[in-house]
C-alpha cells in the first residue's frame, strides 16, 4: 500500500484516493487544433521510472494533488497541490 | 514410531485435561498441546494421505512448515480444511479429522495409487489427459475438463464446508513506530531494545506462546530470560499479539497480519470475531522470523516416524511427548547434536549419523558420555517400513561417494539437512536473497527497505549469537526513524558453527532405484525434477509448475532448497545461478473470510437510501437497486404484479398525474463569478445566455469526444447554478469538475459542491401535474404556465412554508416539474402531493415506469450512453454546438466518430406485434445472424400507447438504413431469435406537445 503526503491532511493509505492520470500533460486550449488534443489525450509515455500523476484525496479533502512517483519501486519524491494558486500559497506558508 | 507422554516435562498442563474427536475417536491431551503432539502422545501415527499416490503420512516437524499432518478441523458449516496439526492448539470437543483418504488415514482405497506411481510422474496429468505423447489418448481440453472433476475428487485436498461461513471476521488498522515479527531470542531482545528506547513497539509471534526457540529449551536461565523480557515489554507499553502471523510486507512499512481470535476455544464468545485481518503500517521492520530446518531427499524418506531434528526435540522439550524410543538421526550440520541429547537425556536409544567426516570437537566426549551411538561419514539411504519406519538402510561415504552400509533397526528417524532463514516476508519486497556457501542458504542480501533482519532468519545459529543480532537489529531500527543514515548496520557475524556443513541434498547410491520425496504433500520426488530437466524444464519457475514442486499448502517451504539443488546439479551449475522461485504472500494460508472481512451480505457495499425511504415503503413501494441507491421499482395495488402495475402506472402518468422520487440524482452547486463561463465550456450545447429562472437540458462529452453524461442545470442568479446528473454518474461528474477547475482552469472563479444529499426530489409528470402544484404551493399563480414555462425555474413556498426549487422539465415526456426541497422536509413534500395528486386519480410509480415512459419517448440513459456512443450516435446531433469550443468539441470531429454508418439510436418494435424480445440481445440482418451483427438492445418495455413492446437500441446507420427491412433480433441463449422493425426512436409525441403544453 502506497502512503501519500496529502498536502491538506498529511499521510494516508493510497486506497483515501483515486489515481487520475499523467499529470505533466498541458491540455490546450479549447479551441486549439485537433492535433494538439490528440497529442494530449492519447500520445501517451508509458514511463519506468519517476513520473508525475494526478491523485484526487476523493475519500478525504476532495483536493487533486501532483505526485512524482518512481514506477518501479512506487518511491513517493514528491506531493504538491495540483491547483496553481493553492500551491503557491502552500508553498509561502512553508 | 512408538510415541508416548513422558512422566514429566514440557510445558504443557498436566492438570487440565483436554477431550477431542480425531476420526470420530475420541482422545485426550493438555492444555498446550498440538493437535499433532496430543495424538503422537496418544500412539497415533498416520495424519494423512499423500496427494497423488494416497502413501501414508505422519507428523514430519513441529510448525508451519509443515507437509505431512494436514488435516480438517471443525464440521458442518465450520470445517476447515488444509489445517497444520503441527499448529492447531487443542481444546474442549475440538473435531478433527484426516484427509485424502477413504474411509479413513489408517485404511485407505486409494493407495492403489502408490502401486501405479511410475504412471504419476512430473506433468502425468498434462502428458494423460491433454494429449502430450506418448498417452495420446483422451486428447483436447474438453475431455480434459472431465478427467479434471475425478482428478479432483481422486487427488487430494481436503474439502470446504459447502455451508455459509457463520463466524464475523474483522478488519482494523494499527500504527507503530516498529514492527516485530518473531518472539524468539532475537525478535524479544530486539523488541525490548525499541521499547525500553520509547519507541512505540508491535510485536507479532504466530505461536500461541511468546518465545520462540527460548520454548524448545529446557535450561531455568532460557525460561528466565524469556519471562524477563516479555516482562521488560510490558513494562514498556509495547503491544503484544500472539496467534497473529505477519503474512505479507508491502509498500511503505505496510505489514498484512492475521489474528487468530477464536480458532483454539472450545466456546468463543458470539461477539468476539473469528479472525482479524489487520493493516499495520510501521516506520521500521525487524524481522526475526527464525529458520526452518530442512530434509534430505533419500528413499521413503516420507514414511511416518520420520521428521526434522529439532522439531521432534520440540516435542520433547516443550510437549513432553517422546516421539521414538529407538531413534536415529541423520544430519550434516552441528544443530542435530543438540537434539540427540535432548533425546538421550529422556532415555531414548540414540544413534547419530553425521555425514560428514570431521566432527565437531567439543560435542564428540559429550556424546559419548551420554551414550549416543556416533556414526561419521554416514547417512540415511532408504527407510524400510509397511506403513510406519522400522528400519533404515544406511548409506556411507568412502571418500567417493556414497554406497550402501549397514542397517540398522529403529522407530524413529530425525533428519537435519540444514537450514532454510525465513526470507519469505523480505522477498515479498522484491528483495532477492542471496546464496551463502558458507551455511548452504538463501539469506538477507543488503537493500533500501526499513527492514532488519536478525536472529537465524539471518542465519545467525546461537542464542545469545541471535539475541545479540536482535539487539543490532534494534539499533538500527532506532538510527533510521531518527534519520541517521551513517551509522548502524547490523554487524552481528552470521553461522557459529563449530564444523562446516555439508552438502548433503539427496542420497543415492549406484544401482539402487528410490523413491525419494522431496515434496511430500504434492508427491513431487527427486525423480520428478530430474525428468522436469530431461523434458527441457530448466528454469525453477516452470520447474516448479510443471512438477507442482512447492505448489501445496505449505508453499515448498522445506522441499523447495532440495528442488533448486537437485536441478542445479542436472544443470551442471551451482545453487545461486539457478536461483530461487519468489516467496510471495501469505506466507500461511489466510481465510478468504478474513479477507472478506464485514464486508459481505448486506454490508457488500455501501447502502443509499433517499429521505423520502420510509414514506416510499409505506405508500407499497417494492424496491429495487439502481447502483447503490434503494430505489422504489413500482407501487402495486391489491392483487398486481410487477407487469400490471408499472403498464397502470405508465398509463395514469399519460391520463392524469404521477410522482417519482428522483433524489437519487445527482445535484452539484456551482457558484462563483466565472461560474456561467465555467458550464458554457463543459456542456456541449449553449449555455452562456440561460436566463436567470430558466433550465437546460445539457450533455457533457469526455476530452475523446464521446458522450459522458447528461442532465439539466438551473440558474438562479447571475453566479448560481444548480446543476443535475444521472444517478449513475453523479460521483464521476463531481469528480471531473473538481478535477477541471484544480487543474486544468485554476484561473476560474468557480466552487462546485455536491448537494446530493441536501435536496430531495420528486417528479410530478403528467397532464394533472400543473394542477397538483397549484394545490401545494402558498401562491398558485406562481405555478402558472406564463410564470412557470417549459423550462422555467421558480424557488417558491410550499403551503406548510417549506422553500422549494421547481424546474418545469420532463423526462416523461408530459407536462412535468422536478421538485426539490431540503431533505428534512421530504416526507411532508410527498404528503402534500399524493394528497392532491390522489384528488386527480394519480399515481405513485418507480423505474420500472420511469423506464417504460422515457423508452416511448426515445429518452436516452446510461444504458444508452455507455461510453462509446458519440452525441449523433445517441441523436442528439443538434445539441452540439459548432458555434463554441467545449470539452470534446475538437476530438468529436475525428474522422471515425463521423462515418455515416456508425450505430445510431433506433425504435424497435417486432414484427409481430405480440411477440415481446429482451435487452440485450444482438441486431442482425435477416438473412445473416453471425458474429456481433449489426447493432444491439439496450432497453425495452411494454408500451401501453402503442399497445405492443417496444425498445430502444443501436443499429450501424441507424433508421434510414433499415427503415421497412426485416431485421432479427438475436437472442440465442434466451428466448431464441424474433423479427423487429426499426423505427424513430421518438415512438410517442415526436414533436413534444405534450410537454410543452
Ligand atoms: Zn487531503
Amino acid at each position: 500500500m502506497i502512503r501519500i503526503n496529502c498536502p491538506f491532511c498529511g499521510e494516508r493509505d493510497h486506497s483515501e484516493f483515486s489515481y487520475g492520470g499523467d499529470g505533466s500533460i498541458v491540455y490546450p486550449a479549447l479551441d486549439a487544433p485537433v492535433e494538439q488534443w490528440v497529442e494530449a489525450v492519447f500520445q501517451r509515455e508509458n514511463i519506468r521510472g519517476v513520473q508525475t500523476e494526478s491523485w484526487q484525496h476523493v475519500s478525504g479533502c476532495r483536493q487533486w494533488i501532483l505526485v512524482e512517483r518512481d514506477t518501479m519501486t512506487h518511491e513517493i519524491h514528491s506531493v504538491r497541490a495540483a491547483h496553481e494558486g493553492v500551491a503557491k500559497v502552500l508553498e509561502a506558508g512553508k | 514410531m512408538s510415541a508416548s507422554r513422558l512422566e514429566q516435562g514440557g510445558r504443557i498442563d498436566r492438570s487440565s485435561q483436554v477431550s477431542f474427536k480425531w476420526d470420530n475417536q475420541n482422545f485426550t491431551g493438555f492444555v498446550g498441546d498440538t493437535l499433532a503432539s496430543a495424538l503422537m502422545a496418544s500412539g497415533e501415527t498416520i495424519f494423512g494421505r499423500s496427494f497423488k499416490y494416497h502413501r501414508p503420512r505422519g507428523v514430519m516437524s513441529a510448525g508451519v512448515e509443515e507437509s505431512g499432518a494436514i488435516v480438517t478441523v471443525g464440521r458442518g458449516d465450520r470445517r476447515d480444511p488444509n489445517v497444520k496439526a503441527t499448529t492447531q492448539e487443542i481444546y474442549e470437543g475440538l473435531e478433527a479429522s484426516g484427509q485424502n483418504a477413504w474411509p479413513n488415514v489408517r485404511r485407505d482405497i486409494g493407495a492403489v495409487n502408490n502401486l501405479m506411481s511410475r504412471f504419476f510422474s512430473a506433468g502425468f496429468y498434462y502428458k494423460t489427459f491433454m494429449g502430450i505423447p506418448p498417452m495420446e489418448w483422451g486428447k483436447g481440453t474438453g475431455i480434459w475438463m472431465q478427467y479434471e472433476k475425478l482428478i479432483r475428487k481422486a487427488a487430494g485436498m481436503g474439502v470446504a464446508s459447502r455451508e455459509p461461513d457463520p463466524d464475523t471476521y474483522e478488519h482494523g488498522h494499527r500504527f507503530c513506530d516498529v514492527l516485530v515479527v518473531g518472539s524468539g531470542p532475537a525478535g524479544l531482545a530486539a523488541a525490548v531494545q525499541l521499547a525500553q528506547a520509547g519507541l512505540d513497539v508491535m510485536l507479532v509471534e504466530q505461536d500461541y506462546e511468546l518465545g520462540g526457540d527460548y520454548l524448545n529449551q529446557t535450561s531455568p536461565d532460557a525460561e528466565e530470560k524469556r519471562k524477563a523480557s516479555i516482562k521488560a515489554l510490558q513494562d514498556a507499553g509495547a503491544t503484544i499479539l500472539t496467534r497473529t502471523t505477519a503474512f505479507g510486507l508491502y509498500d511503505y512499512g505496510v505489514a498484512g497480519l492475521l489474528e487468530r481470535v477464536t480458532d483454539h476455544l472450545a466456546e468463543p464468545s458470539p461477539h468476539t470475531p473469528r479472525q482479524r485481518f489487520l493493516t499495520v503500517r510501521a516506520k521500521h521492520t525487524i524481522l526475526a522470523t527464525g529458520a526452518l530446518e530442512r530434509t534430505v531427499a533419500f528413499g521413503n524418506n516420507d514414511l511416518p516416524g520420520i521428521m526434522t531434528a529439532a522439531a521432534a526435540a520440540t516435542y520433547v522439550s516443550r510437549y513432553g511427548v517422546l516421539p521414538g524410543k529407538k531413534v536415529v538421526i541423520a544430519t550434516n550440520n552441528d544443530s542435530a547434536y543438540a537434539s540427540a541429547m535432548t533425546f538421550a537425556r529422556v532415555g531414548a536409544d540414540v544413534t547419530l549419523l553425521d555425514a560428514r567426516g570431521s566432527l565437531p570437537d567439543s560435542v564428540g566426549g559429550l556424546l559419548d558420555s551420554k551414550g549416543i551411538a556416533l556414526k561419521a561419514s554416514n547417512t540415511a539411504l532408504c527407510a524400510n517400513g509397511k506403513r510406519v519406519i522400522s528400519s533404515l538402510d544406511l548409506a556411507v561415504d568412502s571418500g567417493a561417494g556414497w554406497s550402501a552400509g549397514e542397517t540398522v533397526d529403529c522407530d524413529l528417524l530425525l533428519m537435519s539437512g540444514g537450514w532454510s532463514p525465513v526470507v519469505n516476508l523480505l522477498s515479498h519486497r522484491s528483495v532477492r536473497p542471496v546464496w551463502d556457501k558458507d551455511n548452504l542458504c538463501f539469506v538477507s542480501p543488503k537493500h533500501d527497505e526499513p527492514i532488519q533482519i536478525a536472529g537465524s532468519a539471518n542465519a545467525v545459529w546461537g542464542t545469545s549469537d541471535c539475541e545479540q543480532s536482535g539487539k543490532s537489529a534494534a539499533d538500527a531500527a532506532i538510527a533510521a526513524i531518527n534519520g541517521d543514515k551513517t551509522s548502524v548496520s547490523v554487524s552481528t557475524a552470521v553461522g557459529g558453527w563449530e564444523t562446516p556443513i555439508k552438502p548433503l541434498y539427496e542420497v543415492k547410491v549406484e544401482g539402487r532405484k528410490l523413491k525419494s520425496f522431496i515434496d511430500p504433500q504434492h508427491d513431487v520426488t527427486a525423480d520428478d525434477v530430474r525428468l522436469a530437466h530431461q523434458e527441457g524444464f530448466v528454469s525453477v519457475e516452470h520447474l516448479k509448475r510443471y512438477t507442482t514442486l512447492g505448489m501445496a499448502t505449505d508453499q515448498g517451504k522445506m522441499g523447495n532448497i532440495i528442488g533448486l539443488a537437485l536441478m542445479a546439479e542436472a544443470l551442471g551449475r551451482e545453487i545461486p545461478e539457478v536461483g530461487t522461485t519468489t516467496f510471495r504472500p501469505p506466507y500461511t494460508p489466510i481465510s478468504l473470510g478474513a479477507l472478506t472481512g464485514r464486508g459481505k451480505g448486506a454490508h457488500f457495499k455501501p447502502l443509499r437510501r433517499t429521505p423520502m425511504h420510509e414514506w416510499n415503503l409505506a405508500n407499497g413501494a417494492t424496491m429495487t437497486e439502481a447502483g447503490l441507491w434503494q430505489r422504489p421499482w413500482y407501487f402495486a395495488r391489491e392483487g398486481e404484479g410487477i407487469t400490471e402495475a408499472y403498464i397502470r402506472e405508465t398509463i395514469t402518468t399519460r391520463e392524469t398525474v404521477g410522482l417519482v422520487d428522483v433524489t437519487s440524482l445527482g445535484k452539484i452547486a456551482i457558484q462563483g463569478p466565472d461560474a456561467t463561463e465555467f458550464i458554457n465550456s463543459i456542456y456541449s450545447n449553449a449555455f452562456a445566455k440561460l436566463p436567470i429562472g430558466k433550465a437546460r437540458y445539457g450533455i457533457m462529452l469526455r476530452d475523446d469526444g464521446i458522450v459522458m453524461d447528461d442532465g439539466t442545470t438551473w440558474r438562479f442568479s447571475e453566479t448560481d447554478y444548480f446543476m443535475t446528473t444521472t444517478t449513475a454518474h453523479a460521483a464521476k461528474v463531481m469528480v471531473w469538475l473538481e478535477e477541471l477547475l484544480q487543474i486544468r482552469w485554476s484561473h476560474l472563479k468557480v466552487h462546485v459542491t455536491s448537494v446530493s444529499e441536501q435536496w430531495a426530489g420528486s417528479a410530478v409528470a403528467g397532464p394533472k401535474s400543473r394542477s397538483v402544484l397549484e394545490a401545494c404551493v402558498q401562491d398558485e399563480n406562481a405555478v402558472s404556465n406564463d410564470a412557470l414555462p417549459f423550462m422555467g425555474v421558480i424557488e417558491t413556498q410550499l403551503k406548510n412554508g417549506v422553500t422549494c426549487r421547481i424546474a418545469r422539465i420532463s423526462f416523461s415526456g408530459e407536462m412535468a416539474y422536478e421538485m426539490y426541497v431540503e431533505s428534512d422536509y421530504s416526507e411532508s413534500m410527498m404528503d402534500m402531493l399524493w394528497e392532491s395528486a390522489k384528488s386527480f386519480d394519480g399515481c405513485l410509480y418507480g423505474t420500472e415506469t420511469l423506464g417504460a415512459l422515457r423508452i416511448e419517448k426515445g429518452h436516452v440513459t446510461g444504458v444508452e450512453l455507455d461510453g462509446r456512443v458519440t452525441i449523433e450516435d445517441a441523436g442528439l446531433g443538434a445539441m452540439a454546438s459548432d458555434k463554441k469550443s467545449y470539452i470534446g468539441s475538437a476530438l468529436r470531429k475525428r474522422p471515425d466518430l463521423n462515418r455515416p454508418n456508425r450505430p445510431q439510436l433506433v425504435g424497435i418494435i417486432p414484427k409481430e406485434r405480440s411477440e415481446t424480445f429482451k435487452a440485450g440481445s444482438v441486431l442482425c440482418a435477416e438473412h445473416k445472424i453471425e458474429g456481433h451483427g449489426e447493432g444491439w438492445i439496450t432497453a425495452v418495455t411494454h408500451s401501453p400507447s402503442m399497445g405492443h413492446w417496444i425498445g430502444l437500441g443501436y443499429i450501424n446507420g441507424g433508421y434510414s438504413e433499415w427503415s421497412g427491412k426485416t431485421v432479427v433480433a438475436a437472442d440465442p441463449v434466451r428466448r431464441g431469435n424474433i423479427n423487429v422493425e426499426i423505427i424513430s426512436p421518438h415512438m410517442v409525441d415526436p414533436s413534444g406537445e405534450r410537454m410543452r403544453g
